[in-house]
């Protein structure tokens, strides 16, 4: 299952620069909202789910090479968080949906 | 740029020191570049008995102007599309090579460099020079666009070669001899800078990275001092300062602040406690994981702290044989 894919099936909203998508294979995912947790559990390549949506996402995203963030509940990065991720090379994704909906449906689609 | 550094050029253009650097690169490169570097071999040759009909045809479908004529190996003229005009404008295609050709030859070493040939070429009125070797055996052909694009294929490798240099310093420690060669970089921390958390991390871990480290022993190090790094940010009264010490056997990172310390160092480090404000809670900090995360992170981890002085956090990675940054032979590496 590629990023494009899930972006896809899963409505979400790119808010980064487009990447080729199809090309990134996330491999797993990882669901947190305190940073270090993730900085412990998340693995390089996966999907992070959090409700956060400051700066120090990048930050966090960045040094575990992950696949994306996808940030829940319409939480919405500012500019600068987006600016930022750019630069990084960070994807930042949207979804209006709970972070227990988006990691359900992951799961379902074979993302574990 | 200021005027210092500009030059009028001949044409009244202004030439920029990057000019300059270029153009002497370029004139480097005619003395540098030998005339064998940018010929063309497998050269078209034609016998002085052929008829120049069947010389037509060789340069129609070769696309070129001239060839060289050849006499049992040895090189006797030079045909040009001159030449071919001339026996066309008296209608005699039928007669041989020898009767058309110019027998005055000029021609360069392969072995000379490219500059020769200029010069050759700005002397003499030819489109085109015989090369050959140190026998006199013709072994190529050489004309101004050979030189054009031995030139700038050559300022292309330079190119490459500058990038590589330039974003790849994997071999610092081999370049350097002394009996203990490590490589400082030091991080002046803000307190409450959330805007740049993390920067000094990433600026660390790519710096590895270029340094020829391992990725996952770059993720490592980025990982403990970004938690390092938020501590600075998050506690600290005035920031701090990150020092990490590279040296082929093991790295050593350290963060140094003047207060306010911590009380109990013990409690510090057990998993899941954390001093951090509901607001820094909020962003995502303060899970009271960051201590245990570097420690997993290090081989060595020493917290020392003084309420009302400050704090040291030090956190070693010794360096596994396979992951060491690589030397050259004469430096001893000291454990």
């Amino acid at each position: 299952m590629n990023l494009q894919e899930i972006i896809h099936r899963l409505d979400l909203t790119p808010l980064t620069h487009p990447k080729p998508f199809e090309s990134i294979h996330p491999t797993g995912g990882y669901a947190s909202d305190l940073l270090s947790c993730v900085i412990a559990g998340a693995k390089p390549g996966n999907l992070w789910l959090t409700i956060q949506a400051h700066v120090n996402i990048v930050a966090v995203a960045s040094l575990n090479e992950l696949a994306a963030v996808i940030v829940t509940e319409n939480a919405s990065p500012d500019p600068a968080v987006i600016e930022k991720a750019n630069e990084q090379g960070v994807t930042l994704l949207v979804s209006r949906e709970t972070t227990y909906q988006v990691a359900g449906k992951l799961w379902e689609m074979g993302i574990r | 740029m200021s005027n210092l550094h500009e030059l009028q050029g001949r044409r009244g253009r202004i030439i920029t020191d990057k000019d300059a650097r270029e153009i002497s690169r370029v004139e480097e490169l005619s003395y540098d570049l030998k005339i064998s570097e940018v010929m063309t071999r497998n050269v078209k040759t034609v016998s002085p008995d052929m008829p120049m009909n069947a010389v037509l045809e060789i340069l129609r479908v070769n696309r070129i102007s001239g060839v060289p004529v050849l006499e049992h190996g040895d090189l006797v003229g030079i045909l040009s599309i001159e030449d071919l005009v001339r026996c066309m404008e008296k209608n005699e295609l039928h007669f041989p090579v020898s009767a058309y050709m110019s027998r005055n030859i000029v021609s360069v070493n392969a072995y000379d460099s490219v500059v020769k040939a200029i010069e050759t070429f700005s002397t003499q009125r030819k489109g085109r020079l015989p090369v050959v070797d140190e026998a006199g055996k013709l072994v190529g052909i050489i004309t101004k666009g050979d030189i054009t694009r031995g030139v700038l294929n050559a300022l292309q490798r330079d190119y490459h070669e500058e990038e590589l240099r330039r974003y790849r310093a994997s071999h610092l420690f081999e370049d350097i001899t002394s009996d203990r060669t490590s490589l400082i970089l030091r991080y002046n921390i803000k307190p409450r800078d959330y805007l740049n958390g993390g920067q000094a991390s990433s600026h660390i871990k790519r710096a590895l990275l270029r340094l020829g480290a391992n990725p996952q022993l770059a993720r490592q190090c980025g990982i403990a001092i970004y938690e390092a790094e938020m501590n600075l940010i998050i506690h600290t009264t005035h920031g701090g300062i990150i020092r990490v010490q590279i040296e082929p056997h093991r790295i050593l990172m350290q963060t140094t602040d003047d207060g306010p310390g911590i009380e109990d160092v013990q409690k510090a480090l057990t998993p899941g406690w954390s001093t951090a404000s509901q607001e820094v809670r909020d962003m995502g900090f303060g899970a009271g994981m960051g201590l245990v995360n570097i420690q997993r992170c290090v081989d060595r981890m020493e917290l020392e702290s003084a309420p009302g002085k400050g704090t040291r956090l030090t956190m070693e990675i010794i360096l596994r044989p396979e992951e060491r940054f690589k030397e050259t032979e004469e430096n001893g590496t000291v454990a």
